[in-house]
């Protein structure tokens, strides 16, 4: 592992919401391994910082695909970045989403915790089926994208609709309670706000799906990536290597802990 | 129309009902169809129906003016709209209008409250169900007022 970021250009800049966007990212010159759908990269803004970013697309030819929302000082210096400004990169960083063997994939995200799940959409399953929750229409990720996703059931929905919204309004727990699921041949991803992960989960151990089966997406103060510098401990995991995708047996009493 | 059984039979919601207790529910419902912009009910009617929605989008409103109508809750398939039916004065709270075709099982309530009357070990199941379907929709009302995606800077 490399501790010094590699080059990397931005090649598009695509406007998702008001606060999002999705960046495609050129090597320089030297390209990072492969990244794995769950993995994050440490990506730096010169003169600003570093920060930990999932990927959220594997094109399959070097590309990096990452979906930033402008939060602080350096996620708002990445999301402002014009192509052609050339970014440092660190990564493949932490767990995968674990997709072996998974019959009836089940996909739940909120808010920009879509970005991560994002890359498995396109998992060969048996049957997939998306629920994405987001604050407003406005806020909702990718939504063209998702509409044309042929292989995969989607439902999305919004905390506030407005007059031009079809879609559902209502919590993501909502349809996860009514869906039809076979609790036995689901695996189940979420990714979002970790009460919203919480109450998720909890629902879907009402449906009879075995902790086992659900995975979870947690983050913290990630920032050597390598499991040295302990800032990113929640427990007994250092999440940027033991983490960010967490069987729920390992999360649950992690995600119910007050401080950590 | 009468409903099918494999409708109600598919329903999560009723997942906790035998066969005959089921068998009895579709015999106080009706299956309809519903065409986008149909209204189902208005605030301040009388409530003396429920559905249950097997496919499409029923929006839930409150007029605001000068907003108008003002979208609180959509109901999808698999889950149940109206509860005013439940408790006096019987009317509706709130306004509810089909957004998608929509195919749902219509409950006439008053037939629903005899049948639960003359077979108590039916009448708790239905509650237990009612009870469950209005804890999920108060605590996922909760979560919202959280406001959990908002962008914290």
């Amino acid at each position: 592992m490399t501790w010094t970021p590699t080059p990397y250009r931005v090649a598009t800049r695509t406007v998702e919401t008001h606060d999002t966007v999705t960046l495609a990212l050129r090597p320089v010159a030297e390209s990072l391994p492969a990244f794995l759908p769950g993995q994050f990269a440490m990506i730096y803004a010169h003169g600003v910082g570093e920060i930990p970013i999932s990927i959220s697309a594997i094109p399959g030819d070097g590309t990096l695909v990452h979906t930033i929302r402008a939060v602080g000082a350096v996620s708002k210096a990445l999301h402002d970045a014009e192509p052609g400004t050339v970014l440092g990169v660190r990564g493949p960083f932490g767990t995968a989403w674990r997709l072996d063997g998974v019959e009836d994939l089940l996909v739940v995200a909120g808010g920009i915790g879509l970005a991560p799940l994002r890359p498995v959409l396109g998992h060969p399953s048996k049957h997939t089926l998306l629920i994405a929750g987001a604050r407003t229409p406005q806020d909702l990720l990718y939504q063209a994208e998702l509409t044309q996703l042929s292989d995969v059931d989607t439902v999305l929905t919004v905390d506030h609709g407005d007059d031009d919204w079809q879609g559902r309004v209502g919590f993501v727990t909502e349809p996860l309670a009514s869906v039809p699921l076979d609790p036995e041949r689901t695996t189940a991803l979420l990714c979002g706000p970790e009460p919203m992960m919480r109450f998720c989960a909890r629902t879907l151990l009402g449906r009879g799906v075995p902790a086992e089966r659900i995975q979870v997406s947690l983050e913290r103060n990630m920032q050597c990536g390598a499991g040295l510098c302990g800032h990113c401990q929640l427990g007994p995991l250092l999440l940027c290597r033991e983490g960010p995708v967490t069987g729920y047996p390992v999360a649950e009493p992690l995600l119910l802990a007050k401080e950590l | 129309m009468t409903i099918p059984m494999t409708d109600l039979d598919a329903l999560p919601l009723l997942m906790n009902l035998s066969h005959t207790q089921r068998a009895a529910l579709a015999g106080v419902s009706r299956i309809e169809t519903y065409e986008p912009g149909t209204r189902l009910f208005d605030e301040g009617g009388l409530a003396d129906q429920c559905w249950v929605v097997l496919s499409g989008c029923v929006m839930i409103d409150a007029a605001v003016p000068p907003r108008g109508r003002v979208t609180l809750q959509s109901i999808g398939p698999g889950e149940l709209l109206g509860w005013s039916w439940l408790v006096p004065p019987y009317r509706w709270h709130f306004g509810a209008t089909v957004v998608s075709p929509t195919r749902a099982a219509v409950v006439d309530t008053g037939a629903l409250r005899q049948l639960a009357d003359d077979d108590p070990a039916l009448g708790y199941q239905l509650s237990l169900i009612l009870i469950d379907a209005l804890l999920n929709r108060l605590q996922a009302t909760r979560i919202r007022l959280l406001d959990l995606y908002r962008n914290p800077s």
